[in-house]
């Protein structure tokens, strides 16, 4: 993965949020629908299933395109929230209700130095977790996938997260002060 | 002042979907709160991306494709689709309970409906999946929380005012995670009764002959 990979995608997105741009859109289908649909099945869908749902997280990606905020998530995530909650749907599991969320308001945009950090590290921390031990890997992956209890997530999970928690600490410190 | 936060494996499994969901009220109710575990789990979700983005180098994933005509098809319902409204489900400024738990509630702290326990302490059990219990408790200022261990994982979440046991003192926002190893006598500070989302995945026990008697009784 180029170290521009996340920058482009949160370009792409931004173009489906604002002008409804269907190649724009076509990119990142082709990008993340697959990958959607093998989540799901990871998750275990059958394969009529995966595709049908994978279908709506495209959907609810347009729809919210522009609730996007690139300054606390890569497109990456964003997509991983929309296909976590539609698995959590899907396979009837226990209902997971949010934090109140603090949203821009949408005269207020992100910094644009937060979103290109944020970007980066996301990057970053793909680049960590696939260069993981293959055991340690595999369990963060069943995890994600819902194959692992909360219980038997090691309570020190070893991931690298301190600087992208920081960043986005920061970003959050930023939404505060302009909300107040 | 927030000193006693979520634990990594509690915001990995919250990120990943795969919690009771009592427990999911308490984590997001600490992370409305919690701007650290706010950040914490947004590093979380991160790891997810990745997850998502390297689905396919894994050999078995690597086949994945859409149908043909997935596209077609999908931006076919997006011109049928009505946009999605932002709703951001907010408590007010100064409410006790912030969201999701006003929800749960069906307002502020005055919506609450108490059954007395006796000696003053009061309980609401919020209605949710079996996998586990949520509960609302009211300690009075100065009485002390049964002397109780645990028999699965228990996290209690402060709201209005502040508890202490032999080791911490937990404020508002603070959770603690208590778990079987954990066997303690917390005591509700002077001055403002106490309030705070207990949940569980396992019945409490209670070591005083009373407060047994009566727990079947009382669901606590």
């Amino acid at each position: 993965m180029n170290s521009g990979q996340g920058t482009e995608w949160v370009i792409l997105l931004r173009k489906v949020a604002d002008d409804q741009d269907t190649d724009a859109f076509t990119a990142l289908f082709e990008h993340f629908g697959p990958r959607v649909k093998a989540f799901l099945m990871k998750s275990g869908a059958d394969h009529a299933m995966a595709e049908e749902c994978a279908q709506d997280v495209m959907v609810t990606v347009w729809k919210k395109a522009a609730q996007f905020d690139p300054s606390r998530a890569s497109v990456a995530t964003w997509i991983y929230t929309i296909a976590r909650n539609r698995r959590i749907d899907m396979l009837r599991r226990d209902r997971r209700p949010e934090p109140e969320d603090l949203n821009w308001g949408p005269e207020e945009e992100p910094d644009q130095f937060d979103v290109l950090g944020l970007q980066q590290e996301s990057d970053q921390l793909a680049a960590a977790i696939a260069s993981l031990p293959e055991k340690q890997r595999v369990m963060i992956e069943r995890a994600y996938f819902g194959d692992l209890s909360h219980s038997e997530i090691a309570e020190e999970t070893g991931l690298p997260l301190g600087t992208i928690k920081s960043r986005i600490r920061l970003a959050l410190e930023r939404l505060r002060h302009s909300l107040s | 002042m927030i000193t006693h936060h979520l634990s990594d494996n509690l915001l990995m499994a919250y990120s990943a979907g795969t919690l009771p969901e009592a427990f999911n009220l308490a984590v997001a109710t600490h992370i409305a709160l919690c701007d650290d575990c706010r950040a914490r789990l947004a590093s979380f979700d991160a790891v997810g991306g990745a997850v998502l983005d390297g689905v396919l180098e894994d050999e078995t994933a690597s086949t994945t494709r859409m149908e043909s005509g997935a596209l077609a098809a999908t931006l076919a319902r997006i011109k049928t689709a009505a946009p999605v409204a932002r709703s951001p489900q907010r408590a007010p400024q100064n409410a006790l309970l912030p969201e999701p738990l006003a929800s749960y509630v069906g307002g502020d702290v005055s919506q609450i409906r108490w059954r007395n326990l006796g000696g003053g302490v009061r309980q609401m059990l919020i209605p949710t999946s079996e996998h586990a219990t949520a509960r609302l408790l009211y300690i009075p200022a100065g009485a002390a929380v049964p002397d109780h261990g645990h028999r699965g994982l228990e996290l209690t979440l402060v709201l209005q005012g502040a508890f202490a046991d032999e080791d911490a003192r937990f404020g508002r926002g603070d959770i603690e995670i208590a778990d079987e190893g954990t066997e303690h006598q917390p005591v509700a500070e002077p001055g403002e009764d106490c309030i705070c989302l207990a949940v569980t995945d396992a019945p409490l026990k209670f070591r005083a002959l009373l407060p047994r008697l009566a727990q079947p009784f009382f669901r606590i």
